[in-house]
């Protein structure tokens, strides 16, 4: 583990920064691990055995008397203007008690205060098949289906836009009409340092082009909500939503009710993944149906209407250049993105940096460069999927880098192992790095693997391969730019000993309520059982941002730290008083408050609080949390920096059929550095999910649309959208490093989305080592090995991928010198060279 | 169907054995189990990933086999004993529900249910399983969350102690390798 002194260190090993570390925190004794008695346990969820039973209320479970069933019409077109919807037969049919189009909703909304493009129901455009036109609320579910066929609507097509190619051309109707250009929702273009006499100084270069497909959620539940209005004024909403606070915003912008009268509560979620992210149609249209009707009114998607809902992986092209030395130094990196966004915004602004932010995280990169861009095109819309936006450039930087090994002739895993980015360095990109234990995880998975006797030496059709990844532990600002914590708890100590924590952050499988118990069990001396969680409810719970980002257990978690230490210092003072001793010399364990020095003078924690409480009148305390300040300040600095960045490794063995192509993954050895586990066993299953749908994006998983049907979704279904059953499912060795980050609660960083990473590069490695052919490409299917094997047989490359990037024309670059160039985190309009000397001009505006 | 008949189905009224307890029960002729149990009998601890027959996550024991209750219509299950979630615990956890919240194999939660009634019926049939016919016997269920890895554990630790033995999870299975 690593030792303390390295936090606060003001430079890496090379390079430096010229970042003051001073105002990080030093590392927490806590964080030291010493003495946890709650925190490392692998204790059961708090929601365990409500979930074995069967117990917890997903929404679709709840029923309330007189409920109405809502139904939306969708598009069966990819674009088109609706020219007139009439809905009067729908209406008359008996049974049925409201019917919406957009007319009824104009407001528009999305997820992003710069992507306000979605509405409710489309009032006067529809965007890809599926977009919701109108909504029925019925007695029952069959009438309100059968009334969708009495819906007449009168559409014009336009051209649909089939790919963000197609998009790049210059159009008359665009998709929408806001934009960086035509369909290009957004471009970007950022470099930090001259690249080009980066690569100038590099002994090797090269360039490469890959596709990484997309790929959706497939949650098990599928997505649904129930309002009821109270003719008082009050709206509920249940949804099966990662982001109640988000969707609060949302009812309220589009129903034009104050927050105050809107209550969200977010049902547990049946799995999330980023697909229950976003504020979606039904959750608005079935409040406005309940206050219309005065009836509550649930809706229930379909598993088809969860493939359109969508807002998973973004397909993405990807070229990339890396310039190296010798040893394989990376000297200037050059990375170019074009992610294909569907019909609406989403996340995509966010996701598109993401292609570009976190490649400098792992290993070192000299001087970097990033150009991203994202379409609009005529398919269901694109969003954040586990690893939101980074799997895709991950899978070409780690193909990249075996290719790059294999080049200069160094072994894979050594390469990056010399030139690991160090612990509390600041990046190219201005982002700042607390702990890293991706050093730990390599020689873990190699170790593991016999890496050193297997690697390169199998017998054809075996091989290995590796890859590494890194990820954000919650984003450094929040979606609504604003001064307030990103996540905040209430506790309260009943007189019984038992304590309630009130969180706003919402479970979806990840086990963010029991994280929440688990620190305050620790902090407080008590045991899980001893934690009453409320959590997701905008009535009842201080508002935490949402589980995405794997920010819920850095940010919560240290909001309830700080709750928990303010009623243990309230608690300790009294109790101290009390038992005559010092304060300092109070602790708290098993249900006791004590003196350190004579734990027989002690009393049980509720007579504590009671202690407490006869002086200081009811003991609640509160904690919130806010990230720290990023040392970045350039235009486009807001995607990347995190309060603490995950690590990991993984080796993936393969075996590929010479002759049919056919791959099987038997294992996988996977290594993640996650700071601290608060709880082992729970670390464990997000890191082994992870895995799995890694091995189902590199081996199966993908969602393309049919260009020349309509641009019809090609597999909405569960039975066609192949994902992998235990069947296909391999085994996994998972090894747990604890590399504690001073700003995470004992040290905690994410895990729910990193070990997702390495995977699919790995694979691919893997391929290679195992029949010498390179699939530049996710999904890896038989059908491309056995198309780079044919090419290979042919004399040729032995690849299967994409053989070109498109030209694009790229706004002026935004220039942020690297803080080893003598950068302060801001931009400079231009960078000239003078006899090798750099003029830096124009800070750029902050914004 | 005419939207008359929407309004006003014909119902169905017959017994169900749900979980050892007889129980009268009226429903629309065309509901399938799923529908029926949930809906009508409330037992929404029976769930639904997909309602075509592709996921696995509705799965319950009629007359001791896995079904997939999205597929059977309700009338189709009059004179057969039904088992779903519910009916697993009586006062303690039974040994599957015990082992899946020891071990984390219930994440989200949502396909548990499924598992726990379609590795009951394997266990029955089989108390000492191998880890393939684990994999075997619980291929049609899809779970998105733990990638079935704690699942096969706890189905074989579970297994373990209905034979009555005293077996604790792997120290791997907790921690990680180490
Ligand atoms: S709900 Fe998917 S198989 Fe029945
Ligand atoms: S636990 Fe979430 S789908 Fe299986």
């Amino acid at each position: 583990m690593a030792g303390d002194e390295r936090y606060g260190r003001t430079d890496g090993q090379t390079g430096g920064s010229s970042i003051s570390l001073s105002d990080r925190p030093t590392v927490h004794p806590s964080n030291r691990g010493e003495g946890l008695r709650v925190v490392g346990q692998p204790l059961r969820k708090v929601d365990a055995v409500s979930k074995v039973i069967g117990a917890t209320k997903f929404a679709d479970d709840l029923m309330l008397p007189r409920m109405l069933y809502c139904k939306l019409l969708r598009s069966p077109h990819p674009h088109a203007t609706i020219l007139r919807v009439d809905t009067s037969r729908a209406a008359a049919l008996a049974g049925v008690k409201a019917v919406l189009t957009g007319r009824d909703l104009p407001i528009p909304f999305g997820i992003l205060p710069v992507s306000q493009d979605e509405h409710a129901l489309a009032p006067d455009r529809v965007r890809f098949i599926g977009d919701p036109v109108a909504a029925i609320a019925a007695i029952t579910e069959e009438i309100a289906t059968e009334a969708l066929d009495l819906i007449d609507v009168e559409y014009e097509p336009l051209p649909a836009v089939t790919s963000p190619i197609a998009a790049l051309e210059d159009t008359d109707t665009p998709i929408h009409d806001y934009g960086d250009r035509g369909n290009l929702h957004k471009l970007i273009n950022l470099e930090f340092g001259d690249v080009g006499e980066g690569f100038a100084r590099a002994d090797h270069i090269r360039e490469d082009i890959l596709f990484y497909e997309g790929s959706t959620h497939l949650a098990m539940e599928q997505h649904a909500a129930l309002a009821e209005w109270s003719p008082g004024g009050k709206l509920t909403l249940w949804s099966s939503t990662q982001t109640p606070h988000y969707v609060h915003r949302a009812l309220a912008q589009v129903l034009e009710l104050p927050p105050s009268r809107i209550r969200v509560i977010a049902t547990p979620n049946g799995g999330g993944f980023g697909g229950k992210s976003d504020p979606f149609s039904h959750e608005i249209v079935v409040a406005k149906l309940a206050m219309k009707t005065g009836r509550p009114v649930k809706c229930t998607l379909t598993r088809e209407e969860v493939f359109y809902c969508h807002r998973g992986r973004h397909p993405t092209l990807i070229w990339t250049r890396t310039g190296v030395t010798k040893d394989g130094r990376i000297t200037a990196m050059h990375v170019r993105t074009l992610l294909d966004g569907g019909g609406y915004g989403s996340y995509g602004v966010a996701s598109t940096y993401y292609t570009g932010a976190l490649q400098t995280v792992t290993y070192q990169i000299e001087r970097y460069k990033f150009q991203g861009a994202r379409a609009f095109t005529n398919k269901a819309p694109c969003g954040p999927k586990r690893g939101h936006g980074t799997p895709q450039p991950r899978f070409a930087l780690e193909v990249q880098m075996d290719k790059l090994a294999h080049d200069i002739g160094l072994d894979p895993a050594e390469l990056r192992l010399r030139h690991l980015v160090p612990p509390g360095s600041v990046t190219a990109n201005y982002l700042q790095i607390g702990s890293m234990g991706l050093g730990a995880c390599i020689d873990k998975v190699t170790a593991g693997a016999d890496w050193k006797e297997r690697y390169g030496k199998l017998p054809l059709g075996r091989g290995i391969g590796l890859a590494c990844s890194s990820y954000i532990s919650g984003a450094g600002l929040p979606i609504y730019w604003n001064n307030m914590p990103h996540s905040g708890v209430q506790l309260r100590c009943d007189r019984g000993g038992g304590v309630t924590v009130l969180c706003g952050s919402t479970d979806i499988g990840q086990g963010s309520d029991s994280i929440l118990a688990h620190i305050v069990a620790e902090v407080l001396g008590l045991t899980l059982e001893d934690i009453a969680v409320v959590t997701a409810d905008t009535d009842l719970t201080p508002v935490d941002l949402g589980s995405y980002a794997s920010r819920v257990t850095l940010m919560s978690g240290n909001a309830a730290l700080q709750a928990a230490e303010r009623a243990r210092d309230i608690i300790a003072r009294h109790a101290a008083a009390k038992l005559d001793v010092p304060t300092e010399r109070v602790v708290f364990a098993d249900r006791r408050v004590f003196d350190a020095s004579d734990p027989e003078n002690g009393m049980p924690f509720a007579d504590a609080v009671q202690t407490a409480e006869a002086v200081e009148g009811t003991i609640g305390t509160v904690g919130s949390y806010t990230p720290p300040m990023s040392p970045g300040r350039y235009r486009g600095h807001g995607v990347g920096p995190s309060p603490a960045y995950s690590y990991s490794a993984a080796v993936v063995e393969v075996e590929v059929d010479p002759e049919t192509g056919i791959i099987t993954v038997p294992r996988i050895w996977i290594a993640h550095d996650v700071g601290r586990c608060i709880n082992p066993v729970t670390v464990m299953g997000q890191v082994e999910g992870s895995v799995y749908m890694g091995l189902g994006e590199a081996l199966m998983e993908e969602m393309p649309h049919r260009s020349n049907v309509k641009n019809a979704h090609k597999n909405p279904s569960m039975l066609e959208y192949k994902s992998p059953t235990t069947l296909e499912m391999c085994d996994v060795v998972t090894y747990l490093i604890e590399d504690p980050d001073p700003n995470g609660p004992f040290g905690a960083k994410e895990v729910g989305q990193g070990p997702l990473l390495p995977v699919p590069p790995a694979v691919a490695n893997a391929v290679y080592d195992a029949v010498g052919v390179r699939v530049d490409e996710v999904p890896v299917t038989p059908e491309k090995i056995l198309r780079a094997l044919k090419d290979k047989a042919r004399g040729k490359e032995g690849r299967y991928g994409p053989m070109s990037f498109p030209d694009i024309h790229w706004p002026a670059p935004t220039v942020v010198p690297p803080p080893w160039e003598g950068g302060d985190g801001r931009a400079v309009t231009d960078i000239r060279h003078q006899g090798g000397r750099r003029k830096v001009s124009h800070p750029e505006r902050q914004h | 169907m005419k939207p008359g008949s929407l309004m006003a189905p014909e119902k169905a009224h017959l017994t169900l054995d749900v979980n050892g307890e007889r129980i009268e029960v009226m429903f629309a002729r065309h509901k399938t189990l799923l529908e029926v149990l949930r809906e009508d009998l409330r037992l929404t601890g029976t769930k639904h990933g997909c309602e075509l027959g592709e996921c696995g996550t509705c799965a319950v024991l009629v007359d001791g086999q896995p079904v997939l209750s999205c597929l059977v219509l309700g009338l189709a299950c009059a004179g057969k004993s039904i088992r779903t979630v519910e009916g697993m615990a009586d006062a303690e956890l039974h040994p599957l529900q015990r082992a899946f919240a020891d071990l984390g194999a219930a994440q989200c939660g949502y396909c548990t249910p499924g598992f726990l009634l379609t590795a009951e019926a394997l266990l029955k049939q089989n108390p000492k399983p191998t880890c393939r016919e684990i994999e075997e016997a619980l291929s049609g269920n899809l779970c998105r969350c733990t990638g079935y890895l704690k699942i096969y554990e706890a189905v074989e630790l579970a297994a373990a102690w209905m034979r009555g033995e005293q077996a604790e999870p792997r120290d791997e299975v907790l921690y990680g390798r180490r």
